[in-house]
């Protein structure tokens, strides 16, 4: 709009004075030009993002995809066994996806009770004072780098586990289970907050009316309105626990056993690929890569969920 | 005296979850303090200024961590400042310039999407594209870090961006100021507390980074100047700790860098909490 104008103006400007008006006319020219040329460069930095994922997406398709071909997709997704420096190398990913799993069910398991219901407490009994106080602590709890968790898991969880289960060995699927439910805490506590948060009082205020106490109010008014984004808050849970390495390598012993009970040494597909980057070469390698593409798939369908949550729960 | 006439099922509800919650929330508080404090506990005592102020050494057998926190520094500033730039100009163009809805549609996917996936993985990416390229050194490990924190700065700043009024930018234009003269003159001051914030959270994700940084950025112990450090291997604070806890069983080091990081994970929260509420109730007034 103000282009026009100043055109406009450029146009009666020439009867007055040719020459000025042909200067300012070429100032406006390159002024445009300039306008284009930073508007492109916005432009381009607003793709940087995108072609960070397509860059991510095709080298990690690229790096995975030979030694999967080498191994054989079912021997490689199915093989029971991981024997990477053995004589006769076996790639057999299944202990590592099943530990996963079962890590990242467990995880859900303790983690999500406790920080949904910290959640409706701090959005909804809480006093301002006391919500102010535990939203930075749990903003604190997101903050700890996951190598101190690993630490302190390492000097507290696993001999822990070790004399109260009297188990040779504390480093276990249990131990990850432990540090994975506190580590995604915080990202539970603080998405099911924004989203209880977001209730209109009018449900709450209809309910009161109706005889419900507060609590029943909370629980079968405001929970169900809110739960897409509690249901987002669970996913991106689950994305935090399956995607967490040095914690995890500090605490599970890292051994590749399949897990077949709590108190096993197991290894996760993210300690999997840590472990033995650092020496590995060839094929080894290669598998090593190929895992990560088995991580990366687990999390493109974990973010498409959350983002299919996070779109209802707007509407 | 309602509860009083409440049936028993439904005092019990009210009990059972009563009871539920405050428990839940009593746990994750303990929790906090408990870490808070058993890290600090531990960890506190052993920070000497020895410890601080050298570098390992086989001879003398000591440890110091200065080198780790020289690298740590250096690789915060490599990092902010590559991706600061690019995190800014991308939040411009998506709230200033694009009209197409595809376009925002497609960047903002993709910036969800790098938020999503695991620091391991972008350690693997970093290691293939930058490390193969460039050896294992701080300025791979900075880039790597950049791709990571991408998605923070756009966010904060597309965010406080959006809370800059409509009228500032249309007086502006009404003046006869060009796009990029507004931008530059009226948008980008009213949005510093975005870009503050998005600068603190990033900070506080790179100090906290060890998985992306294993393999690009490496664990060397060496003291070396800005440029140097950028080009050579080393490790940060957290990579330092995981080395010393995991693979030499030095845990006093260990508690001592993680004291360190517990304090500046504290002193970043706190930062970002007074950025936040300094601008929230300046743009009320």
């Amino acid at each position: 709009m103000p282009i026009k104008e100043n055109t406009n103006k450029n146009r009666t400007m020439r009867k007055i004075d040719p020459l000025q008006s042909l200067n300012s006319w070429d100032k406006k020219s390159r002024h445009q030009t300039i306008e284009h040329i930073i508007h492109g460069i916005f432009l381009l930095l607003g793709l940087i993002a995108v072609g960070c994922v397509l860059v991510i997406t095709v080298y990690l398709v690229i790096s995975g995809i030979p030694a999967i071909r080498e191994i054989g997709l079912f021997d490689f997704l199915f093989g029971e066994e991981w024997a990477s420096t053995a004589a006769e190398a076996r790639y057999g990913i299944l202990p590592f996806i099943l530990t996963s799993i079962y890590g990242t069910l467990g995880a859900i398991v303790i983690g999500v009770p406790i920080g949904f219901m910290t959640a409706v407490y701090l959005s909804k009994l809480a006093s301002p004072r006391v919500k102010s106080v535990m939203q930075s602590a749990v903003s604190m709890l997101a903050g700890i780098p996951s190598v101190v968790y690993g630490l302190v898991g390492m000097l507290v969880l696993v001999p822990g586990i070790r004399k109260v289960f009297d188990v040779p060995d504390g480093a276990s699927l249990l131990a990850a289970i432990v540090v994975l439910a506190i580590m995604i805490l915080p990202s539970i506590i603080k998405m099911s907050v924004t989203a209880l948060d977001a209730v209109p009082k009018e449900y709450e205020d209809a309910s009161f009316a109706l005889g419900a106490t507060p609590i029943e109010t909370y629980f079968k008014v405001s929970v169900p309105a809110a739960k897409s984004g509690i249901a987002a808050a669970v996913v991106l849970g689950v994305g935090r626990a399956i995607g967490e390495a040095m914690a995890v390598m500090m605490v599970a012993g890292n051994v590749p056993n399949m897990p077949d009970s709590l108190f096993q040494s197991v290894r996760f597909l993210t300690t999997a690929v840590a472990s033995e980057m650092a020496y590995s070469s060839g094929l080894q390698q290669q598998a090593l890569f190929s895992i990560a593409l088995v991580l990366f798939f687990f999390i493109m369908l974990i973010n498409a969920a959350l983002n299919f949550l996070l779109k209802r729960e707007k509407e | 005296m309602l509860n009083q006439s409440l049936s028993k099922k439904r005092k019990g509800f009210e009990l059972l979850m009563r009871t539920l919650m405050i428990a839940s929330a009593i746990l994750t508080a303990v929790l906090v303090v408990f870490l808070l404090v058993y890290v600090l506990l531990e960890g506190v005592p052993n920070i000497t200024w020895e410890l601080l102020s050298g570098k390992p050494s086989y001879l003398t057998e000591r440890i110091g961590i200065l080198p780790d926190i020289v690298n740590t520094i250096y690789i915060v500033l490599a990092t902010m400042l590559i991706v600061l730039p690019l995190g800014v100009g991308a939040a411009i163009y998506l709230t200033e310039y694009a009209s197409d809805r595809k376009i925002v549609g497609m960047i903002e996917y993709a910036a969800e999407t790098l938020s999503g996936i695991p620091s391991i993985i972008y350690g693997l990416v970093g290691m293939l594209l930058f490390s193969n390229s460039m050896g294992t050194c701080l300025m791979a490990g900075a880039l790597t870090l950049v791709i990571m924190n991408l998605p923070t700065i756009m966010r904060t700043t597309q965010e406080s961006l959006k809370t800059v009024p409509q009228s500032y930018r249309e007086g502006a234009f009404g003046l006869g100021a060009g796009k990029w003269r507004v931008i530059r003159t009226v948008v980008l001051p009213g949005c510093v507390d975005g870009i503050v914030t998005g600068c603190i959270l990033s900070v506080g994700r790179i100090l906290g980074e060890s998985a992306a940084l294993l393999f690009t950025a490496g664990f060397a112990h060496a003291l070396n100047g800005l440029i140097n450090g950028l080009a050579s291997p080393g490790a940060t604070l957290t990579v330092a700790l995981y080395v010393y806890a995991k693979e030499q069983g030095e845990f006093g080091v260990a508690f001592a860098i993680a004291a360190i990081l517990m304090i500046l994970t504290v002193l970043i929260n706190f930062a970002a909490t007074f950025v936040q509420s300094h601008y929230t109730k300046r743009r009320r007034v």
